[in-house]
């Protein structure tokens, strides 16, 4: 358990510091999941069972803290009360853009979806 | 000592401790799951768009600085860095998934995630939202500690995004359903996969609740849009400056 936050923790620190270094615009945590990612999945194959017990651990610590996933947006979301100005003006045109941007999305991606996996799946 | 002059000293002792915010947070979290709950996860009553309504009331009611609150809810904040790492864990249990069909992923992904950016970049010029705003904007369709920290890397407003992400969610998944249905889209992969990339977890959720290989789908695609949307909007944004 413990040694799954470390490696979490550790990816992420490890991830703001390449974002530093190399000046990336690409979220440090973001990068962190994608070494994560990439890390999981070379060594799916290596059934070493030291590998097998750090996988598992992983999973599980993984899938607690994303239990809680949606009350770790409450603080920076009530942020909100900074910036009421800004949505008074403007809120009924931003609530227009999400949800003509969300239905022509949804459009766009099931018909271009579903196009290609008709084709692979003919393949 | 009256009676309300000890009450209000006590009032003044508890708003200064940290452990109040922190607590209030996650009892404002825990009342507005429960309403949700009771209401058959009915979309519009989004636990955390409840409980940034309820903590917000209080701040504004009680005449308390963001700052002040935010001194006790960091503790609860910074575990949203370690959280967007951990979504490497669902990507990779459904890995097999990704590999079944790996063309239509990658490809609907890749011109997707660019779809939805001009959707929205293309839209929000059309009414003349300023450029602060439309930065806030642009990752609204991921899923929001990816969207907020793509928001804080371009210069848009990372707590307005975290609220225009999670009312994306809500109408992506309480009006995902009609539309596709009226398009007569049949194949669970491709509208698990539109919930996703469109509309994040909260649409993930509901493509779950009503079919597992759409669930499966829609997760996939949460999770590697918003990878993808991390890369592309920067990306972007250095194409831009570079050509101007």
């Amino acid at each position: 358990m413990l040694i799954a936050i470390f490696i979490i923790f550790a990816l992420q620190l490890f991830g703001e510091a390449l974002q530093q270094i190399f000046e990336l615009a690409i979220p440090g945590p973001v990068i962190g999941l994608i070494l994560l990612l990439a890390s999981l999945i070379l060594t799916k194959s290596n059934f070493n069972p030291r590998f097998f017990t750090l996988r598992k651990s992983l999973v599980s610590t993984s899938e607690h803290l994303l239990g809680y996933l949606s009350l770790l947006f409450v603080p920076i979301g009530v942020g909100v009360v900074m910036h009421l100005q800004l949505l008074e003006t403007q809120a009924l045109r931003i609530l227009l853009v999400i949800l003509l941007g969300t239905i022509s999305t949804m459009i766009f991606t099931s018909w271009f979806f579903s196009k290609l996996h008709k084709k692979e799946n003919h393949e | 000592m009256s009676e309300s002059t000890k009450l209000y000293e006590v009032w003044v002792y508890l708003q200064a401790e940290p452990l109040f915010w922190l607590t209030l947070t996650i009892g404002a979290y825990l009342l507005a799951d429960q309403i949700y709950k009771s209401c058959n996860l009915f979309p519009i009553l989004n636990p955390v768009a409840l409980s940034i309504m309820i903590v917000s009331t209080c701040l504004i009611v009680f005449e308390v600085e963001y700052e002040r609150y935010f001194d006790g809810a960091k503790f609860i904040h910074f575990l949203l860095g370690p959280a967007t790492v951990a979504l490497a864990i669902p990507i990779y249990l459904n890995w097999n998934v990704v590999l079944q069909a790996k063309k239509a992923i990658i490809f609907t992904v890749l011109i997707g995630g660019f779809f939805a950016l001009c959707a929205t970049y293309g839209l929000a010029v059309l009414l003349g939202l300023d450029i602060t705003t439309i930065k806030t904007l642009l990752p609204r369709n991921v899923t929001a500690p990816i969207a907020m920290g793509i928001s804080e890397v371009i210069g848009g407003v990372p707590s307005l995004t975290a609220i225009v992400t999670i009312i994306t969610g809500i109408l992506g998944a309480a009006l995902g359903t009609f539309t596709l249905d009226l398009l007569k889209i049949k194949d669970m992969a491709a509208r698990g996969f539109a919930f996703g990339l469109a509309s994040h977890g909260i649409g993930t959720a509901r493509a779950m609740a009503r079919n597992e290989e759409a669930g499966v789908f829609a997760a996939v695609a949460m999770g590697l849009s918003g990878i993808v949307t991390a890369v592309m909007i920067p990306l972007v944004f250095l194409i831009i400056n570079g050509l101007v």
